[in-house]
């Protein structure tokens, strides 16, 4: 009770001193400082005009320096230096050293990258596949509904709910995690080879020849642009060959993996699998952002280059992938970089889950393990310094898109 | 024209399977969960939550014999009922593990010591010995039985109002929203004048200041948790409610300011100008014209922060202390997980109250939600 009463004085104190603080200094400045009379009145108006914006302003700017510009800086400087009994000592860059030097930061950097491939292409494109089949069908609403409600979950919610799923109980007991019983309906027969063997195959290599596709597209186009675009196509050729050769070595390996069935599981303490279980739950949670925004990219599609297309033949598949996705381009990379940036914050479902154990720690949980639990600043603080390294291009391109906008 | 599809059935069904599958695998977890926090521990255990919607037949654990005995005929009778008036239907018993199923209801196991057991399918019992049993261990009876679907409030009553150890899921929910609501109102007002000032009033510096918040938008707060915790040390709030409404107000004003002068910048400059024609200050329109044509925008940031204080972890972590009075319904329940992580009666009726609240928020709320996601993301 106690509490509620805090609270609520501090709702009435916050307010009550934003409304006054603002209504106060207006009237200070018109009144006090440049009154609008007297022989200098004109002057004055002007005057006040200008120093007004910076009152409104003054609050929001403190709060943003002091609580987010100031902190980058400071950890910048905490990631140069070692706490030794509460006294800052300089050591230059020997924070980072002995960072790379640990297998731990290697791991959570290994992670962190498969993170950021699969959450974001996992999370668009069930966001776009919802999107384009949700509008098509009266119930629609209420299936994107339905699909945007883990949205308003928690992560540490979602932990739970997902860690019911992936629970495992010895063999021969009655499994009560969803995943477990129906791996366990598998027996080898021909219904599993059909679904664990046939249809993994089929998936990595219609995913090895999409990017192919893409590939094929990026090369014939080299020769056009400037050298930053030609250079930007290579780097991306080289990353698409590189996919390729996962999907293709990937369902080499589904189709030839020896899978123990009839045994339960215990999913996330699976090397390297558990880290894509863990990643299920970001993507469960991400799809329904990437499905709105892609849903309302793709009802402003102009009708009439669609209706060209039917009238020029063009079948369903055709129209989606070479009319539509293409025009919307624009909105999936903003969905994919914002989904990237909560993917490189992501700390509360490994935390939840694994604790970063069973070599699924990733760089934001492995940076709150340095700084409160090992209580190490310098090499926490050079940690955070990572994550704001992987951020920048990010934010470059946030900036210069806001600013071309602006013009 | 967009239901070009629509005109070939076998499509259409395709589309239809497909979304119904689609929400199915998205809506599964969270029914899994929510069905579990209404089944007891046991129940939990002994059959997924997807069998608990059915009438089961499982063996279920052995009940030892007990009861009052009354001398009748000679011999001493225990009389009972082994369930209570649930519907349960046995179909097979036995008294011993070995054979937990040798016998049909309605027939008489004879045990050592002349003593017999009758077990009748509605689960009542009858014991006979020709000795008085007083002190001796009673046989235990197994069954396997029939058991309707069985739901109950119990999980949240003991999590809400009986903790076993430590804090209670209703403080925590208290401290919960404690945290959650100054730190969705105060942020609105600081970002409404600043998003005003930076679409309706002409300054020098104005474009730099806007790239700033646009960077600071994707700033990792996680850089700020140490600085912070020193400087709020420092001015001596430290570790306290205090400290964790500055840190999200200074957290979300970036996305404030964006969204709101996004929308501001939006509204038609005719009404502002002929307010200033007609002689209004900065402070007259912003409060009498921009505030409540901005309410959707508004509306939009306060459900973004609420959801995100709601269910943050890691600022709660850093920014409040670990004591009942502090601690958030998130840090509690990792650390239910950690020691307690087998209960699921416990954690998922924990899971659901901290889930309740923006569920019903998103719900309630969804128009506003999904017009600050377009306003926030696509711009």
């Amino acid at each position: 009770m106690e509490q509620a009463i805090l609270a609520l004085l501090t709702i009435m104190i916050g307010v009550g001193g934003c409304v006054g603080y603002f209504w106060l200094s207006n009237i200070v400045l018109d009144k006090v400082i440049f009154p609008a009379s007297g022989p200098m009145a004109g002057r004055n108006i002007t005057r006040a005009n200008a120093v007004r914006p910076w009152l409104f302003l003054l609050p929001a700017v403190l709060a943003l320096g002091l609580y987010l510009a100031y902190p980058v800086f400071a950890t910048f400087w905490l990631s140069l230096n070692r706490n030794e009994a509460g006294d800052l000592v300089f050591v230059g860059l020997d924070n980072y050293r002995q960072m790379l030097g640990e297998d731990k930061f290697w791991e959570s950097l290994r992670n962190n990258m498969v993170w950021l491939i699969v959450v974001p292409a996992m999370s668009t494109a069930f966001g776009l596949l919802a999107a384009q089949l949700t509008d098509r069908i009266r119930w629609g609403n209420i299936a994107k509904s339905m699909i945007f409600m883990p949205m308003a979950i928690s992560f540490v919610g979602a932990s739970v709910i997902w860690k019911l799923i992936y629970d495992t109980r010895e063999a021969g007991q009655t499994q009560i995690g969803i995943l477990n019983a129906i791996w366990l309906q598998f027996e080898g027969g021909a219904g599993s080879v059909l679904i664990l063997r046939v249809l993994p195959v089929l998936i990595l290599l219609a995913f090895a020849a999409a990017v192919a596709f893409v590939i094929w597209g990026q090369v014939k186009a080299m020769s056009e642009g400037g050298l930053v675009a030609r250079g930007l196509r290579a780097v991306g050729v080289v990353i698409g060959l590189w996919l390729v050769y996962l999907g293709v070595t990937g369902s080499v390996g589904a189709a030839t993996a020896q899978l123990p069935y009839g045994e339960p599981q215990f999913w996330l303490q699976i090397p390297f699998w558990n880290n894509i279980f863990l990643m299920a739950v970001l993507i469960w949670l991400q799809t329904g952002f990437a499905m709105v925004i892609l849903s309302a990219a793709l009802r402003g599609v102009p009708e009439d280059t669609i209706e060209a297309a039917i009238i020029d033949g063009a079948n369903p598949f055709q129209i989606f992938f070479q009319i539509k996705v293409p025009q919307i381009m624009g909105t999936i990379v903003v969905v994919w970089t914002t989904i990237t940036i909560t993917v490189l914050k992501v700390f509360d479902i490994v935390r939840a889950m694994t604790g970063g154990q069973q070599e699924t720690q990733v760089l934001a949980n492995y940076m709150y393990d340095k700084l409160f639990v090992a209580v190490d600043w310098g090499v926490g603080s050079a940690s955070a310094m990572v994550i704001l390294l992987l951020v920048t291009p990010i934010l470059i391109w946030n900036v210069y898109s806001a600013r071309k906008e602006m013009r | 024209m967009e239901n070009i599809a629509g005109k070939k059935p076998a499509l259409t069904w395709a589309v239809h399977l497909s979304v119904g599958l689609l929400v199915l695998l998205w809506v599964i977890p969270t029914i899994g969960l929510l069905v579990s926090s209404f089944r007891s521990g046991d129940q939990i255990v002994s059959s997924g939550w997807w069998n608990a919607l059915f009438t089961q037949e499982q063996q279920l654990s052995p009940i030892r014999v007990e009861g009052a005995e009354v001398p009748r005929d000679g011999m001493f009778v225990i009389e009972g009922r082994l369930f209570g008036d649930g519907g349960t239907t046995v179909s097979a018993w036995g008294t011993s593990s070995r054979e937990p199923a040798a016998f049909a209801p309605g027939a008489v196991a004879e045990l050592d010591d002349g003593q017999t057991v009758a077990v009748q399918a509605d689960g009542s019992y009858v014991l006979t010995s020709p000795v008085s049993t007083e002190g001796t261990r009673l046989p235990r009876i197994f069954t396997t039985a029939a058991t309707p679907p069985e739901f109950s409030l119990n999980n949240y009553n003991t999590v809400l109002f009986s903790p076993m150890a430590g804090q209670s899921i209703f403080q925590a929910f208290m401290n919960t929203a404690t945290v959650a609501i100054p730190a969705t109102i105060i942020p609105i007002l600081i970002a409404a004048f600043a998003a005003y000032a930076l679409a309706w009033m002409d300054f020098p510096g104005r474009a730099l200041l806007i790239a700033t918040i646009v960077g600071l938008l994707v700033v990792p707060l996680q850089l700020a948790l140490i600085p912070l915790l020193q400087i709020h040390n420092a001015v001596g709030i430290g570790k306290g409610y205090l400290g964790i409404w500055l840190a999200h107000t200074g957290f979300g004003l970036p996305l404030a300011i964006y969204l709101l002068r996004n929308y501001m910048a939006g509204l038609p400059r005719d009404i502002i100008e002929n307010a200033r024609v007609d002689g209004a200050t900065d402070f007259q329109i912003f409060v009498k014209i921009i505030l409540p044509l901005s309410f959707p925008a508004l509306a939009s940031f306060a459900i973004f922060q609420f959801l995100w204080t709601w269910n943050d972890l890691l600022v709660a972590l850093v920014f409040l202390g670990t004591g009942n009075d502090e601690q958030v319904l998130t840090g509690n329940i990792v650390n239910l997980m950690g020691s307690r992580g087998g209960d699921w009666e416990i954690l998922s009726a924990s899971a659901f109250v901290s889930i309740a609240v923006p569920l019903v928020v998103f719900f309630a709320m969804q128009k506003y939600l999904v017009r600050g996601l377009l306003a926030g993301s696509v711009k």
